[in-house]
């Protein structure tokens, strides 16, 4: 049997070596990603310009699902790493790195000026006093709101700098009467409630709380704690019923669709909304509503972010590619076909797009900090835990309890006190 | 006969059966029609929210587009050269071992062949993770041949006991006479029970050929990217980037039942005779 | 040939059937044997699944610490509950599948192929029919979900409430369980000694009382084959979880083998031993199965 597996080890050797024998002596830098439609539309562009300028390079990109991605992560960079693979900044690469399976590029940081072009990243892009991680891209999450259903469900539709939360909520009434959903959301794969609870949590107690329940280091049965799942529940009547079961895709329908008024989303999703029939017309983008009175406003906006592997095969020239999504030139390509912001300073935005502009401001005004999303500021463990809870809160309002329970208990194993 | 043969009975009573068979088979594949007709509805149906209503036209193109535009067509290549081999080997493994469990009484039989099936009904996941392992110390990991390996290795379990069940109603007196003409073993295997196996080759072909195509669980936890993730996998990872798109998520598992199907039309009697094997004395 | 010694043909025949089992059962012990064994040990460890530079083992020994954490472990909890739901509603394929194969078990003109029919769901892979059932049940459009909505005026999105989600996976399940259970009674029926269905006919025996007094225990075989499979199917249900839910909402629809996959090789998991330890659950739940079928085929090896 041995033999057996040598010969087919061998026979697939010979397999390989004549598929590679019809290639051109290209040198192949293999990159996994996770892209939706749009933006794997964009970085295919990008892939031609990069070869267009280096012809002996040969990007190949292997594009994984959204949600699968994040199981098969951590199987292809212990069992079989790509030179480049897609993935967040900050919390959620840390065990990554920790494991060694994330290569230190702070020589590709120092060798392009990065520290200065990408100033605003460097903080989620280090870890230990290394880089980590080329941010190519982040984005402002907020309300994005339909001004058809708001005029079928004759609510005074919101200006750009949003609605008190009282009015927000007192708009949810009339929604709701007239047969819309207030808010909408798709959980099934999770993170999508994190974002509201995210803003409700950053509105009750600030960033400096928010961040600490994130890390972790307070309790979830504590009065702050519980005073944002108090507001949440506020929400969660208005909340679509069955979102536990859908993807944030079929809520974008009901949205586009005028079944649904407010939607608690990234700027990525617009490209979607768009694609269903919104215009700059009807459809708007506000801040989440300022919850307790005086709190310095805090954001969301995640940082989306490469990586080389510890196990690349041809780290050189994968370095040379990640230097070119650091620049200006391929980020201000890739934004403005997804319709997000660029890190790099020197990238430009488009000024006619409203809800760039839109986000921009909301961000550079954001005095009480920019958080990066809840699954990336904690520990994934952790984190997962978390939005379990958050939606199960959004569908079980009466098991707060018990929720709290739990998340304390798992904070307790994590976080050893 | 059980029950009474419906011809005995009155006449209402027989039409009420024939009106009942196709009613009762329209409900029963009833999830499966729905998605057979949703895979021909145009994009727009979908989009207006007409998933019932009469179609607006059969869209063909759902398929023409699932063939260009997703790599669906290799992934079916991948099951396939993970499948055809896996087929060869294990009914040929098994063969042997049938044979041996069948034919010689040597004391520890009954103690192997009991470790071939009861090996068989165990739980894949207290295999996976040293399986994972030992396929990745191969450098195995990833490739047709780890895939496959794995399921020779344990599809040869149920194999083994089709294999020798068969082989033990064969009438023992040929090998007996054989042996008296001074036939040595492996002649015996090779020229007069062998030739006799056809029926159980076909019929054990044909069900791991099914069970080895519809795998899912290992393809997931071996092999990963277009390069060789069988359709059950990739067709998983499609319906992840294909969200809300019920026409192509349609199409697609369309495409994915038929090989099998097709298998077992082709070959129903075999089939049934191999599952069914143990279910009459 | 005809020269060979009496004695040398003795040794032939006591060496051949280790020559004809070798090749067998190596692979059978590689892949299937050891790992059980290596399984079972490693869920003593904490181990992340990788190797050092040197390629030595990292893990860490813990003892009974990983199936300590089980006991606490709410996930496992659930995953156990559910996966006993499994078990016994999938004991509902056998009286379906076999009143379905005693509708079916006539002749007349067409009926092989309505039995092909019938029996077409479990051809299909289970992929495939986890994503027609989702469809199937999906909020706002979904057949189920416009069903109960006509109904109760209000629609139910099984795949979204925590309560029913499992009973959901568990009808996906079924359906292809079912069929297979169907084919099993067909064959069985077949097989009826026509003579004693006819004697007890005469004896006045008709319906309910000729099917549980004279036919069903004329089936035992294939009801215990029926049964063995069901048990298998309802423990091997990682495929229906994973496509239809991912365990969701909030976990409520798990079961162990989805879990275990869950913790080793996740995202969040890489908890090799924490994983091995759910997996050697499910093994010694598997076992009594096991158990029982070896046992019972041992009698009938000893009565032949």
């Amino acid at each position: 049997m041995v033999h057996k597996m040598t010969g087919a080890l061998a026979l697939g050797a010979a397999l390989m070596l004549s598929t590679s024998a019809f290639a051109q002596d290209k040198r192949v830098v293999t990159w996994n990603a996770d892209y939706d439609p749009i933006p794997l539309a964009a970085a295919e562009a990008l892939i031609a310009d990069f070869e267009a300028a280096n012809p002996e390079i040969d990007i190949q990109l292997t594009n994984f699902d959204h949600e699968g991605y994040k199981n098969a992560i951590r199987n292809f960079l212990t069992a079989n790493p790509p030179d480049l693979a897609n993935w967040y900044a900050a919390n959620r690469m840390r065990p990554f790195v920790e494991a060694g399976l994330f290569a230190d590029i702070s020589d590709v940081w120092a060798d392009n000026g990065l520290m200065e072009a990408l100033a605003s990243s460097v903080p989620s892009s280090t870890i230990d006093g290394k880089q980590y991680a080329i941010p190519y891209t982040y984005y402002q999450w907020g309300i994005y709101y339909n001004r058809d259903a708001y005029a079928a469900a004759g609510v005074e539709a919101p200006g750009p700098e949003g609605v008190s939360w009282d009015q927000f909520l007192a708009n949810c009434e009339k929604f709701a009467a007239a047969g819309i959903d207030c808010v909408t959301t798709g959980s099934s794969a999770l993170w999508p409630v994190a974002g509201i609870f995210d803003y409700v949590s950053l509105r009750t107690n600030g960033y400096e709380f928010h961040s600490d329940l994130a890390a972790g280091k307070v309790s979830w049965t504590s009065p702050e704690a519980r005073a944002v799942f108090e507001n949440l529940g506020k929400l969660q009547p208005f909340v679509t019923r069955n979102h536990a079961a859908i993807d944030w895709q079929d809520a974008a329908a009901l949205f586009v669709q005028g079944k649904a008024a407010n939607y608690v989303m990234g700027n990525f999703a617009v490209g979607v909304f768009k694609e269903g029939g919104m215009t700059n017309d009807n459809l708007g983008f506000m801040v989440f509503p300022e919850i307790t009175a005086g709190i310095a406003r805090a954001e969301e906006a995640p940082t989306d972010t490469i990586h080389l592997t510890s196990g690349a095969k041809n780290p050189e020239d994968a370095k040379t590619f990640l230097a070119y999504m650091a620049s200006a030139e391929a980020q201000s390509k890739w934004n403005a076909a997804v319709g997000q912001l660029p890190t790099n300073k020197n990238a430009t935005v488009d000024p006619a797009d409203p809800f760039l502009t839109a986000g921009f401001e909301a961000l550079s005004t954001a005095t009480g900090g920019i958080a990066q999303f809840w699954d990336r500021d904690a520990d994934a463990e952790y984190a997962k835990a978390g939005m379990e809870g958050f939606q199960q809160f959004l569908v079980q309002p009466e098991q707060l309890e018990a929720i709290l329970g739990r998340l304390e208990q798992t904070r307790l194993r994590i976080y050893p006190q | 006969m059980f029950p009474r043969p419906i011809q005995q009975f009155s006449a209402p009573a027989q039409w009420l059966y024939t009106i009942a068979l196709p009613i009762a088979l329209v409900i029963w594949l009833f999830p499966l029609l729905g998605v057979a007709l949703t895979s021909l509805r145009p994009a727009s149906d979908l989009a207006q929210g007409n998933y019932f209503g009469m179609p607006s036209g059969i869209a063909w193109e759902n398929y023409v587009f699932i063939f260009t535009q997703t790599p669906i067509g290799k992934y079916m290549v991948n099951s396939l050269w993970v499948t055809i081999p896996t087929v060869i080997g294990a009914v040929s493994l098994s063969l042997m071992t049938g044979f041996a469990l069948a034919v010689y009484g040597f004391r520890a039989n009954i103690l192997v062949f009991f470790m071939f099936v009861a090996g068989n009904f165990v739980p894949f996941q207290i295999l996976m993770v040293p399986v994972r392992d030992m396929t990745l110390q191969l450098g195995m990991y990833n490739t047709w041949y780890g895939l496959a390996l794995f399921h020779i290795a344990f599809q040869t379990g149920f194999c083994t006991l089709f294999m020798r069940n068969f082989i033990k109603a064969l009438p023992y007196e040929l090998i007996e006479a054989a042996r008296v003409e001074g036939v040595t073993e492996w002649r015996i295997f090779w020229y007069i029970v062998l030739p006799l196996m056809r029926p159980a080759i076909a019929a054990l072909s044909v069900l791991v050929f099914t069970f080895i195509w519809n795998d899912f669980f290992w393809a997931t936890v071996l092999t990963q990217g277009v390069d060789s993730q069988p359709i059950t996998a990739g067709l998983s990872s499609l319906n992840g980037q294909w969200i809300a798109q019920w026409h192509l998520v349609s199409a697609g598992s369309i495409l994915a039942a038929l090989p099998p199907v097709a298998m077992f039309f082709l070959m129903q009697k075999h089939f049934i005779a191999g599952l069914t094997l143990g279910a009459v004395k | 040939m005809a020269m060979a010694s009496k004695a040398g043909r003795w040794n032939q025949r006591r060496l051949a059937p280790w020559l004809f089992l070798a090749p067998g059962l190596f692979m059978f012990g590689v892949y299937v044997l050891w790992p059980i064994v290596q399984s079972i040990s490693l869920s003593f460890y904490d181990w992340d699944g990788l190797y050092n530079r040197d390629g030595e083992f990292t893990g860490r020994f813990v003892g009974m610490g990983n199936y300590a954490e089980l006991m606490r472990d709410p996930a496992f909890e659930t995953s156990l509950w559910n996966n006993l739901k499994w078990l016994v509603l999938y004991m509902l394929a056998l009286p379906i599948g076999l009143f379905i194969a005693i509708f079916l078990n006539q002749t007349v003109t067409g009926i092989r192929l309505y039995k092909s029919l019938f029996f077409f769901p479990f051809v299909i892979s289970q992929v495939v029919v986890g994503l027609m059932f989702s469809w199937f049940y999906a909020p706002n459009f979904g057949l189920f979900y416009l069903l109960t909505e006509s109904i109760f005026g209000r629609g139910t999105a099984i795949l979204a409430d925590p309560e029913l989600v499992t009973y959901g996976i568990i009808a996906a399940g079924l359906w292809p369980q079912i069929a297979y259970v169907m084919i099993l009674y067909l064959t069985g029926l077949n097989n009826v000694a026509p003579d004693q269905i006819e004697a007890a006919r005469l004896d006045g025996a008709k319906g309910w009382r000729m099917l549980w007094y004279v036919v069903l225990p004329q089936l035992r075989p294939a009801t215990f084959i029926a049964v063995i499979v069901t048990v298998i199917g309802a423990l091997r249900s990682f495929d229906l979880v994973s496509i239809m839910t991912n365990g969701g909402p909030f976990g409520s629809s798990r079961v162990l083998s989805y879990y275990m996959f869950e913790m080793a090789l996740g995202e969040y998991g890489f908890r090799m031993g924490y994983g091995a330890a759910i997996a050697v659950v499910l093994f010694l739940i598997m076992m009594v199965f096991i158990s029982g079928f070896i046992w019972k085929m041992w009698r009938d090896e000893r009565e032949r």
